[in-house]
Formats: C-alpha cells, sequence, structure tokens
C-alpha cells in the first residue's frame, strides 16, 4: 500500500470526507443527521491518524492509540447528542435545529 | 494501477459516495443506512492500511453501535412530520460555499506540501505484533495508561449523563 498509494491520497480523501461532514452539519434540519455530519468528521480524522501512523511512524503505536481516543470521545459525543435530541424530543416535540430558539433574544 | 491502489479507489469511492449520500439524502432513516456504508468502506481503507485491528473497532463501533443508537433515536423522534420536512434548512448554500472552500484550503495547503515537505525514505512494514505493541502502549504507566483511564471515565460519564438525559420523567 505504502510504496504504490502516495499518503497525499488518503489525505485528499479524509479532506474531502471531513467536508462533506461540515456540510452536513450546517445544513441538516434534523439535529439527528447534524449528528451524522459530526460521525463523518471524526472519520475523516481518524482516517488522517491512522494514514500519518502507517507512512510515518509504523513502529510506534501512538498513531493508532490516538485513533482509539477519537474512537471514545465520538461515542461519548454520540451517546450524550441522541440523548439530547431525544430529551428534546419528549418536551418540544421537535427534532429540527432552527425550531430550538429558546435561547433567542 | 496495481490491486492495491484499485482497492483504495473503490474503498474511497465507497466512502465518499456514501459520505455523501448521507448529507444530501432527504430521509434521514436512509442517510442512517448510507452512514453503515460510509464506516464500511473506512474499514476496508484501514485493512489496506495494515491496521486490522482498528478496523474490527471501527465495524463494532460505529456499524454496530453508533448506527443502532442513531436508528433507534430516529424511530424514537418520528412524529410524522418528520419524514415531511425538507431535508436541508435555509443556509445549505452557504454550508455548501464554506464546505467546497474548506476543501479548497485543505487541497491547496496538501498541494503547497506535497511540493514542499520530504516525507524521507519509504516507511517500513508494520511490525508483525502491532496490536500487541499498542496494547502494552495503552497500558504502560510510562506511556498511554492515564489518557486510557480518563477516557474510560469519559465513557462511564457519558454513558450515565445519557441515561440521565434521556430518562422519562
Amino acid at each position: 500500500m505504502t510504496t504504490t498509494v502516495p499518503l497525499e491520497w488518503v489525505l485528499v480523501l479524509a479532506a474531502a470526507l471531513f467536508c462533506a461532514g461540515v456540510y452536513g452539519v450546517l445544513s441538516r434540519r434534523n439535529g439527528i443527521a447534524a449528528l451524522m455530519g459530526i460521525e463523518l468528521m471524526l472519520n475523516a480524522v481518524n482516517i488522517n491518524l491512522v494514514a500519518f501512523w502507517r507512512y510515518l511512524e509504523p513502529e510506534a503505536a501512538t498513531g493508532q492509540a490516538f485513533a482509539l481516543f477519537v474512537y471514545a470521545v465520538a461515542v461519548a459525543e454520540a451517546a450524550v447528542g441522541l440523548a439530547l435530541i431525544i430529551a428534546i424530543w419528549r418536551t418540544r416535540d421537535t427534532v429540527v435545529l432552527e425550531d430550538l430558539d429558546l435561547l433567542k433574544g | 494501477m496495481t490491486i492495491e491502489q484499485g482497492l483504495f479507489i473503490a474503498f474511497g469511492a465507497i466512502t465518499l459516495g456514501a459520505a455523501l449520500l448521507v448529507v444530501t439524502r432527504r430521509n434521514v432513516f436512509h442517510a442512517a443506512l448510507f452512514l453503515i456504508l460510509s464506516c464500511f468502506g473506512v474499514a476496508g481503507l484501514y485493512v489496506l492500511l495494515e491496521a486490522p485491528f482498528l478496523a474490527a473497532v471501527q465495524l463494532f463501533i460505529y456499524v454496530g453501535g453508533i448506527s443502532t443508537l442513531i436508528i433507534f433515536s430516529i424511530t424514537l423522534t418520528r412524529d410524522g412530520v418528520n419524514s415531511n420536512i425538507a431535508g436541508r434548512n435555509r443556509q445549505w448554500w452557504a454550508a455548501a460555499l464554506v464546505a467546497v472552500a474548506l476543501f479548497g484550503a485543505l487541497g491547496g495547503v496538501l498541494g503547497w506540501m506535497v511540493l514542499n515537505h520530504d516525507w524521507g525514505a519509504a516507511p517500513g512494514p508494520v511490525p508483525e505484533h502491532s496490536t500487541a505493541i499498542l496494547g502494552t502502549t495503552l497500558m504502560n504507566p510510562e506511556g498511554l495508561a492515564l489518557p486510557f483511564v480518563v477516557a474510560s471515565v469519559l465513557l462511564l460519564v457519558a454513558l450515565i449523563g445519557a441515561v440521565t438525559i434521556a430518562r422519562e420523567r
């Protein structure tokens, strides 16, 4: 892989995936769909971490370890985020992010 | 074109194509299914990058865990109106502009880096017991044992917090 596929290919793919996630977060009305965009962005970061580990420091384990920490944070974020959306749906009967304007002056 | 290049392009196309469908499909449930496909593609990329443990973790956590959580949340918050509302908000064109500009900026930085940075010789092979090395690094007090424990505490807090927030009162 490392001799035939240059590192830049992987980085460009991860950048494209990240930008797709950014678009999802900014453009979605449904809160759950916006969370899916965040998951895509975290995936892109993980691809970068693993690619740099493989291409620059395959003997060290830190690249993979950081990817595992990103997983832990991603799982915590997904659990709390979805719980928040369910709680909001219970009290306000909506998952549309624009309708959540209680703090708007 | 070698087999590895072909596999990389195939997995990359699956990942990116499914990701674009995730952010553009109107139906949230379809978007969740495409998120699963995208995560499968990422797991394939990990296999290509010779990180089989992370590929398995990717399948367990994203395909097994997070997608189930997302699909449960979609069914729990389904209220009939949900599927009829527009998938994107009024600022979607600005969002698309931001995403394309960000990709352009990242591509520019990458291009500059490729021209000006020397990555050195081609990397050596991955050690045979890379997963064992990862495990000892995570458990080594001189290594990453403290962040590992902190991550465990974070997961516990998130677990209790999620149950508390979503609990029916």
